[in-house]
């Protein structure tokens, strides 16, 4: 018996919370150059426990891998609209957005989370991405834009339909929060900044917090037993379910963020106006999208059966190869198998019936719109 | 009826000429929960360390390894219907195949449960 995982060489960096999570019984694994825990020991522990717990109450995530920058000075919204396909410059304070850094060709070198904080414009970049964005970043940004990396911030996702109950009981105020919106908070001394947000398909939030007191703010999550901890298994299918890309495997500079179908990333206005990386690129694939000779796309399938077709199985339409899993797992709430794939473009339409080969096996999928599971994020009462 | 463990932790019970083979509580719980288990065909000839099975957790897929040497004499049908059992039940229940013993030499090289629980310990 033996696991295909890859595994990484190089010096792994440990989290604020890493001891926390071996109290825990979390195994660790190698991610994005952290030691990670995949899922915890106990009664409420295990990849499928941890998800259906997301699903039906709240569990905690540390996302301290992912990077947390900001970036200050006069018109530094401006300057990272060169960078992103996003309207930054109109967002208001304590609003959010999800975009993209693209290259000049409209390779998408990272996707991220901007938030207008008042006082600068914060990004949440991937964990293993977040050297080179800084190196992009600071590279194509004027020198009058400060861009700051506060590496010394853990960073703990709180996502169920009970997050907001348990977060508006231990820090008054968060729960008036609604979807892609933050704000700043004082919780035990200490200054907290929530989001509304996350990557599980469901409501909760992160929030950024200083190393020197994320264990005492964990302890004090998990002391609702509305609340337990999940690990990346766990997120990994969640954000599958709800028909999220993962960057690395999903999404990369090959891909564009036409065919990775998140043009509702780009928005209207810059649409029409450009003036960033990309721009021609982006267009070029729109035309194409509107004329239907989109080379490829990403789109949902669902498999018939119970065997799970992974990343880099093989999709055909007859005896035609057609595209390639990208992302792929079994998914406990529909209790069965689901994949991402790109596909190409004459045969991605939703109902599409492809088969995956697997192991030299054919298995059924149909392309399925995503989400596969309904997001159910809070935007108001 | 003795009991055989490879260092790829099958496990394998042999009765006279034919054996059972399954994966041990340690896999299953390296593995995590179990969504399919791919088993070989009734009939298939395998070779000592080739692949005999594929397990898929929600994690990942594993390979299971034939212990010995010997042809596929009948898959547990149980574990279509209900994969799980490897994880509750790995090393009765949760079964995989039965298959022939073509060179009973071959379990010699095989470790006991004492040496497979020192074998366990020191990983």
């Amino acid at each position: 018996m033996s696991d295909d995982e890859p595994i990484e060489e190089l010096p792994l960096e440990k989290l604020p919370l890493d001891g926390w999570h071996r109290e825990r019984g979390a195994r660790m694994v190698p991610f994005a150059g952290y030691e990670m825990p995949i899922q915890y020991a106990g009664p409420f522990g295990g990849i499928v426990a941890e998800h259906n717990w997301t699903r039906q109450s709240a569990s905690l995530f540390d996302v301290s891998h992912m990077g947390q920058l900001a970036l200050r000075g006069d018109g530094a919204a401006h300057e990272l609209e060169k960078l992103v396909p996003g309207a930054i410059s109109n967002l208001k304070h304590g609003k959010m957005r999800y975009s993209l850094l693209l290259t000049e060709a409209g390779g998408i070198i990272d996707d991220l989370m901007v938030t207008n904080t008042g006082a600068h414009i914060a990004l949440v970049v991937n964990g293993a991405c977040k050297w080179d964005d800084i190196a992009h970043l600071r590279e194509h940004l004027p020198d009058e834009i400060t861009l700051t990396h506060f590496d010394d911030f853990a960073l703990l996702a709180l996502q169920g339909p009970k997050a907001g109950d348990v977060l508006e009981a231990l820090i008054p105020g968060t729960g008036a929060l609604t979807f892609m919106t933050a704000g700043l908070f004082e919780w035990n001394a200490t200054h907290l900044w929530v989001s509304r947000a996350g990557y599980t398909g469901e409501d909760g939030f992160e929030i950024a917090v200083h190393e020197s007191k994320v264990e005492a703010l964990a302890d004090a999550l998990v002391a609702d037993e509305r609340v337990q901890p999940a690990g990346l298994g766990a997120r990994d299918n969640l954000r599958l379910e709800a028909g999220l890309p993962l960057y690395g495997h999903d999404l990369s500079e090959n891909t564009d963020p036409i065919s990775a179908d998140l043009g509702f990333a780009i928005s209207k206005k810059r649409r029409s106006e450009g003036g960033y990386f990309g721009h021609k690129a982006v267009m070029a694939r729109l035309a194409e999208d509107e004329a239907g000779t989109l080379a490829q796309r990403r789109v949902g399938l669902k498999l018939d059966g119970r065997m799970p077709a992974r990343e880099g199985a093989e999709v055909f339409a007859g005896e035609t190869k057609v595209g390639m899993v990208t992302s792929g797992g079994f998914s406990p709430t529909l209790e069965q198998p689901i994949a991402m794939a790109y596909i190409a473009g004459a045969h991605a339409a939703d109902g599409t019936a492809l088969e995956i080969e697997v192991r030299g096996k054919r298995l059924a999928a149909t392309v399925t719109p995503m989400p596969f599971v309904p997001h159910r994020y809070y935007r108001g009462s | 009826m003795p009991r055989y463990f490879t260092d790829e932790h099958e496990w394998i019970d042999v009765e006279g000429s034919t054996a059972t083979v399954g994966i041990t509580d340690y896999a299953q719980e390296q593995l995590g929960d179990i969504v399919f288990v791919e088993l070989p065909t009734v009939g298939t000839n395998l070779d000592q360390g080739g692949d005999a099975a594929v397990v898929e957790s929600v994690k990942a897929a594993s390979d299971v390894y034939a212990p010995i040497d010997g042809k596929v004499i009948e898959a547990n049908e149980d574990l279509e219907e209900d994969p799980a059992l490897v994880n509750t039940d790995p090393e009765e229940g949760g079964w995989f195949f039965k298959m022939t013993v073509a060179d009973p030499s071959q379990l010699e090289e095989l470790m006991d449960d004492k040496a497979y629980k020192a074998f366990v310990d020191g990983l």
